[in-house]
């Protein structure tokens, strides 16, 4: 059955229509097409509202996440009225407003082994919005098992990358690039490091860009290629991607034929360990300890540009978690020791590695400065 | 001549936040043991316990993975550029 475009549709996408590439044969692909987008995050904004204004048939939108202030710096689809709305509900609004031509499903879920494959069926090609690993894992094995293109993006503060994985089409899976995630902690998330807000305007759009491209068939897509993108230098860079033979997903032997557990593969443990109640505090006993002739030595593991930004009044010393190893020997293990950081994470691991080193009389601020704001001293920023 | 290496932002922190090192190496892995000699907490991060390259980073001479290449043992011509290039997760946050 061909599709075919109405008069409202004709004028909406003439743009494309006077272009020989797309057309009316091109743009009646897209129509016909539907995606699903994974997050409506940083780089699912751009993603959502260019698909969505070039006529993508049906899009599929798949968040769990609220909107949060801190989130429109980058976020575009999102705005100041719809704070605290589900992240899919408010995407949904404006997208609706875009262009009502389309349809749109959403999906108020996070994704997981056991409902990643029913949701992902439905739709064309998967686009890769996450910002974790084992959910970039999850969908990159659902798209290989299910023989869909996964388009995928990722940021980190100036540094983007970009990729269409896609064995079906004969090119590399994720596995093939990075057969292992990184263990936890080992390398920073955006949460941490932070992100320059236009960074993934530029990642989504070129993940947009490919998505349309798969849709209509035109071009020479990003397959074997994954692109660099560093802001600050103002460079793209081009690496080859080969497909991995040994790739235990889409190589040449697969021993990975269904979905396993992603947060486990991840070296994520189902709860937060703790350190033991005698190796926390909370803000409130802090603050009253504070008060005391015998206070306890207050250390801050941030970075300095954080110090900038928000601290706790009374801190002693300021040694970033990832040169604590080095400048132990700046630290007196006799005398009583809080550590805090931004939310309680990272001063965890420094009183992990201070505990190795054979500090005891040590304590960690629980929920770090976010806390120490909520219940102690409201005119402390949170960031 | 010396080779560059490109440092990624994610790990420029550990390596006194330099985006680029230069260094005289005849092979892949002479430059990068070379690296961590110069900056040794990036070591954890680039390698495993037992001094195998990690499986979430990749080393790339030019545009071509070393793991099509000769690995470590990869030889460094005049003027070629090194790229470690690490798995990143950032997108929705």
């Amino acid at each position: 059955m061909a599709t075919t475009l109405s008069n409202e549709e004709i004028r909406r996408y003439s743009r494309h229509l006077i272009m020989p590439e797309v057309g009316m044969s091109g743009q009646r692909k897209l129509k016909q097409g539907s995606v699903l987008l994974i997050g409506t995050g940083g780089l699912g904004s751009p993603l959502a509202l260019y698909l969505t204004a070039a006529g993508v048939g049906h899009i599929g939108l798949l968040d769990f996440d609220v909107v949060d202030e801190s989130n429109l710096q980058r976020q575009i689809v999102h705005g100041t009225a719809t704070v605290g709305m589900p992240k899919i509900a408010s995407a949904k609004q404006r997208l609706n407003d875009l262009n009502p031509l389309i349809e749109i499903t959403t999906y108020d879920t996070a994704i997981d082994s056991s409902n990643a494959l029913e949701i992902m069926r439905p739709y064309d090609v998967i686009v890769d919005g996450t910002d974790n690993f084992p959910t970039r894992y999850l969908t990159n094995d659902a798209s290989v098992l299910l023989g869909k293109p996964n388009v995928y993006g990722s940021i980190f503060r100036f540094e983007g990358q970009a990729t269409v994985f896609s064995p079906k089409h004969g090119g590399p899976c994720y596995r093939c690039l990075y057969p292992e995630p990184p263990p936890p902690g080992l390398v920073p998330s955006c949460a941490e490091g932070g992100v320059l807000g236009v960074l993934p305007g530029v990642i989504g759009t070129i993940q947009a860009t490919e998505t349309i491209k798969l849709l209509t068939g035109i071009g020479e897509p990003l397959l074997g290629r994954l692109m660099l993108y560093d802001a600050l230098g103002m460079r793209f860079r081009e690496l080859k991607l080969r497909r991995n033979p040994e790739c235990p997903l889409c190589g040449e032997q697969p021993t990975i034929r269904e979905l396993i557990d992603y947060q486990q593969f991840c070296g994520i443990l189902p709860e937060v360990v703790s350190l033991g109640a005698q190796y926390e505090i909370l803000p409130s006993e802090l603050a009253s300890i504070l008060q005391r002739d015998e206070r306890p030595f207050l250390l801050d593991v941030r970075n300095p540009y954080e110090v900038e930004i928000a601290s706790i009044a009374g801190t002693d010393k300021v040694i970033p978690v990832d040169q604590l190893a080095e400048r132990l020997h700046e630290l007196d293990s006799a005398r009583d020791m809080v550590v805090y950081c931004r939310s309680g994470v990272r001063s965890g691991r420094a009183v992990e590695l201070l505990k190795g080193a054979g500090f005891r009389k040590l304590r960690n601020l629980v929920g770090g400065i976010l806390r120490w704001s909520d219940d102690v001293d409201a005119t402390v920023a949170k960031y | 001549m010396p080779t560059t290496i490109t440092i990624p932002t994610a790990l420029r922190q550990y390596a006194a936040g330099n985006a680029t090192v230069s260094l005289e190496a005849a092979t892949v892995g002479e430059l990068l043991r070379g690296l961590v000699e110069l900056h040794p907490t990036l070591g954890q991060h680039i390698f495993a316990k037992g001094g195998k390259l990690r499986s979430f980073v990749n080393v790339y001479v030019g545009d071509e993975d070393i793991r099509y290449l000769q690995g470590e043992a990869t030889p460094l011509k005049d003027g070629e550029t090194v790229s470690i290039i690490p798995a990143i997760a950032g997108g929705s946050l």
